[in-house]
């Protein structure tokens, strides 16, 4: 007896727990190989899984099993040329799997095993533990700015939404409804005055009464009313509290003679990991590149990574102009400011403590948060310490570290958006 | 029975697509077919499944449902991995011990495909697992089901409990003794789930009271406590450490016991596949090109039916040479089916040489004989009373003989007249679960001294122990809680010994115990 049962719509992911538990149990594994990734992948390059290979014994399971070596004795088909008794010289090296090969099959297990990541998981590893400081404040409970929608109609409202075409619908069947009957009397009245006129014209009285009854009916229904407030329809809008995710990135860097495309490079994967992070956490994202050397300009994202420049620094020209451009377009009602600045730490010494005064008076009370990395294996200059005054005055939403290297990169990343506890 | 007469010589199908029809269709008919040589089977469940889902199946080491682990993650990336790649194609097929038997179909496969499988798992895995000894006597096909149900909802209530890390550190513990948690010469104690769960409660008290009994430290009389004291504990060597540990390990809390008897029970459950390998498939296979050939000579299949049929059934005969590059250990389905065809064989047209080697079958009915070889025997037992010469000289069988105190190999026997009952011997040997796993067991406790547990390995063949035995020994340490010592012997001579902690490194915090790693409840 048979029964055949179709199981293809049954849940395919049932291994999908133990996945999971597979990726708990080696993600120290993971993460390196992540962390690997980051540093060596090129920016444009983020968007995709990883292969990640564990070293097979980090993985084997054990268990009891015989070594190679005592006296084994196998049997093998296919013989061709051997004889009772016959020596063979030992093969070397496991390599046509006679003698000891199957003994031990899990014995060293020197394979890497690989597998494959998906990109979520990718960015999950990557930013896991870490948080945007303060993406509290202004996230979904923010509810600083509305947005009106429609909801239909309904019968009070504001004049100037007032909806016209329903009105007049609800008017006119108003009308309809309450002179219905006189009309229609008066249609007969007419027609038996007509009437009276050709048949009876000597019949004055009765033509008489007629005409008072039209002039009765007439006067009837000329007392309903072309528009009552009864009729009045508005469009109604209902005010919807507007999460604000959307968000401002703001990427300012020094491209003065002194900053090397390496360095630049460096600074571009900090850019880009801080744009990978927003948009995991933002519906919509904005990306402002200013660059600067003694003048600020805004810029494409091609420019300011690759155009080469020249000349002198003054840090404070692309505060100005970042400080302009929020002004202009990013109200803070609105948008959640990021901020990130690269730089190589020179500054033309007069500059530095404007460029506090621009960040502490103009800058900070806006933004989110405002990251500064000073890319450079030398002493820190007049900026760096200027700066960590302002580090000193918002605490909470200012950070500076330094790189050297790319590799430093995403511990500095953590670092600065490390978690912290919401207070 | 005009119907059927009507029906003879009209092919079921002409096609290579599949419908629900059509395989109920073949099947009624493998059925009647398979009917008429009284092949006793359970029912069958028949499950049409995508290319996931038996990677899923796969992953779960054919289970239909089990609890969670890792492992069973890991096994899941490797196939996913490899088949993506097309490194590898799946299974055609997984059957499951369980009554009813439970066989999965893959909808990727033709109609061809479809109906070699039914009559592979359905009538013949199904009947072997009906049939055989090992199958009768360890494993209760009817409430395996019920088992798993059990053990998977047992362990996700501790992981709900004591949370995954604990729970996932007592089971890869467990597993790596997975393979010395069965009971090899008595038979074991049929499962039940609901017996399990009515008895647990009661069980753990009970078990957790006589440990306290054994690892008592109250003093007792001066003059009868030595005496017993002084006799050996436990009183035989013990080869199921897994069960040894659920009775007697002194510091595993109750529900601990439980998961380590939820992993030797299912040890026990996989214990008669692993010992009848060639048996299975073979007689699984026997019975398909049986089937299928019969269904060909009724004329319900179309030649392009057949041959499709003989091209796949030819690839999974295939045994490669021991010089191919493909060449890994000889293939169970090649053995197995060329032995039972020769059963067969001998008992229709038997020649001189059988009649002198296999006087009992030769020319006897065929039926009977293969039917017998299928119930009484496994691998090992199989092969020592069935191997012929013709299969040997049909296979090329040779020995090789590998002394790592000699330079050269020795080819001991091969297949002619005085190398058949060697080869025979050997390769039924190499079979022998106990000769390919190392005969470790349990061999003393210490009980009024530091608590250590002290395990025997008897050498043979002065074969030594893998390099993954320390890693045994240390979740070991971490399931008995004290020190472990492992002893080889070959002979009654102790030649080598192995200790967890390594001697004089006792307090050392490398090798956690279970009972530090989880908080009270």
């Amino acid at each position: 007896m048979s029964y055949v049962i179709d199981r293809r719509l049954n849940g395919k992911n049932k291994s999908t727990v133990n996945r999971q538990r597979f990726l708990r149990r080696y993600r120290d594994h993971i993460k390196k190989a992540v962390e690997e990734a980051v540093s060596r992948r090129s920016i444009t390059d983020m968007e995709h899984g990883e292969q990640i290979s564990i070293p097979g014994r980090d993985i084997d399971e054990p268990l009891l099993h015989h070594g190679r070596g005592g006296k084994q004795t196998q049997v093998h088909p296919g013989n061709k040329e051997f004889t009772t008794g016959e020596r063979i010289p030992r093969p070397q090296g496991g390599g046509g799997g006679k003698g000891a090969g199957k003994a031990s099959n899990s014995g060293e297990g020197m394979d890497e095993f690989s597998f494959q990541i998906t990109q979520e998981e990718f960015l999950d590893f990557m930013f896991e533990d870490l948080e945007l400081p303060n993406l509290v404040k202004r996230q979904l409970t923010g509810t600083d700015t509305f947005k009106t929608v429609r909801a239909g109609v309904s019968n009070d409202g504001n004049p100037s939404r007032i909806n016209i075409v329903r009105t007049l619908r609800a008017s006119h069947a108003r009308r309809i409804a309450l002179s219905g009957s006189s009309r229609s009397k008066l249609h007969l009245a007419i027609a038996e005055l007509d009437r009276l006129k050709v048949e009876e014209p000597d019949n004055f009285a009765d033509i008489q009464a007629v005409e008072a009854e039209i002039v009765l009916l007439r006067a009837r229904i000329k007392r309903v009313p072309f528009l009552d407030t009864f009729d009045l329809k508005y469009n109604l809008l209902v005010k919807q509290p507007n999460p604000s995710s959307k968000a401002v990135m703001f990427c300012l860097m020094d491209v003065s003679g002194s900053m090397t495309q390496a360095t630049k490079d460096i600074a571009k994967r900090f850019f880009i990991l801080l744009y990978l992070f927003l948009k995991r956490n933002y519906e919509k994202i904005d990306v402002v590149f200013i660059r600067h050397h003694t003048s600020a300009r805004e810029v494409d994202e091609e420019e300011f990574f690759y155009s080469r420049e020249t000349g002198g620094t003054i840090v404070s020209s692309a505060l100005k102009l970042m400080q302009e451009v929020m002004e202009a377009r990013y109200p803070t009602s609105e948008w959640n400011i990021y901020a990130a600045q690269a730089s190589d730490g020179d500054n033309w010494n007069d500059d530095s403590p404007i460029c506090r005064d621009i960040l502490m008076k103009q800058i900070m009370p806006l933004v989110q948060y405002f990251t500064y990395v000073e890319i450079t294996p030398r002493e820190h200059q007049a900026l760096w310490f200027e700066y960590e005054q302002v580090g000193e005055a918002f605490a909470d939403t200012f950070a500076q570290q330094q790189l050297v290297s790319a590799g430093d990169i995403y511990p500095v990343f953590r670092e600065l958006f490390q978690r912290r506890l919401v207070s | 029975m005009s119907a059927r007469e009507k029906k003879r010589g009209q092919p079921i199908s002409t096609g290579s697509e599949w419908t629900f029809e059509l395989i109920r269709a073949y099947d009624k008919e493998i059925a009647r077919i398979a009917e008429g040589y009284a092949l006793d089977t359970y029912p069958n469940q028949i499950e049409v499944i995508t290319a996931e889902q038996m990677m899923d199946a796969y992953a779960s080491v054919g289970m239909p449902l089990g609890y969670h682990h890792w492992s069973y993650g890991k096994h899941f990336l490797s196939t996913e991995k490899s088949y993506s790649r097309g490194q590898m194609g799946l299974a055609y097929e997984i059957v499951i011990n369980s009554d009813p038997c439970i066989a999965y179909l893959m909808e990727e496969n033709t109609i061809c495909m479809q109906a070699l499988v039914v009559a592979h798992a359905c009538y013949g895995h199904n009947s072997f697992f009906k049939g055989n000894y090992l199958f009768r006597t360890w494993t209760d096909a009817s409430s395996i089901i019920d088992y798993l149900v059990f053990a998977k909802q047992y362990i996700m209530q501790c992981e709900e409990r004591y949370g995954i890390d604990a729970v996932e550190d007592l089971l890869d513990s467990c597993h790596a003794l997975m393979n010395y948690g069965v009971d090899r010469y008595k038979r074991p104690y049929p499962i039940s789930a609901e017996e399990e769960r009515q008895r647990q409660k009661e069980r753990e008290e009970h078990l957790q009271r006589q440990i306290n009994d054994l690892w008592r430290t109250i003093p007792k009389g001066a003059d009868k406590g030595n005496e017993k004291d002084a006799g050996r504990f436990p009183a035989e060597p013990q080869e199921n450490i897994l069960y040894f540990l659920e009775k007697h390990a002194p510091l595993l809390e109750p529900w601990q016991r439980e998961v380590v008897r939820i992993v030797r029970k299912i040890a026990q459950y996989f214990y008669p596949q692993r010992q009848t390998q060639v048996m299975n498939e073979g007689w699984a296979t026997f019975w398909h090109y049986t089937l299928m050939n019969d269904l060909y000579d009724e004329g319900l299949v179309t030649d392009g039916f057949i041959m499709e049929f003989l091209q796949s059934h030819t690839s999974v005969i295939y045994q490669p040479p021991f010089d191919s590059p493909y060449y890994s250990g000889i293939n169970p389905y090649t053995l197995g089916f060329a032995m039972y065809s020769d059963i067969r064989r001998m008992c229709e047209n038997p020649t001189e040489e059988d009649k002198r080697w296999f006087p009992e079958i030769a020319g006897s009915d065929w039926l009977s004989a293969v039917k017998f070889a299928m119930k009484s025997f496994k691998d090992e037992s199989f092969i020592l009373q069935y191997l012929s010469p013709k299969v040997i000289r049909d296979l090329k069988l040779f020995s090789v003989m590998d002394d790592d105190q000699k330079d050269e190999l020795v080819v001991p026997a091969i297949h002619d007249e005085p190398g058949y009952q060697t080869i025979r011997e050997t390769l039924a040997a190499q079979y022998n679960l106990g000769n390919r796993e190392p005969n470790i067991q349990i061999f003393s406790i210490n009980r009024r001294g530091d608590r250590s547990l002290t395990l025997r390995h008897q050498q043979h063949d002065r074969k030594p122990l893998g390099d993954s035995t320390e890693e045994v020994l240390k979740h070991l340490h971490r399931l008995w809680g004290f020190d472990i010592h492992l002893e080889t012997v070959r002979g009654d001579q102790v030649i080598q010994t192995q200790h967890v902690p390594p001697r004089g490194e006792s307090d050392s915090n490398e090798y956690p115990r279970l009972d530090l790693a989880i908080p009270p409840i």
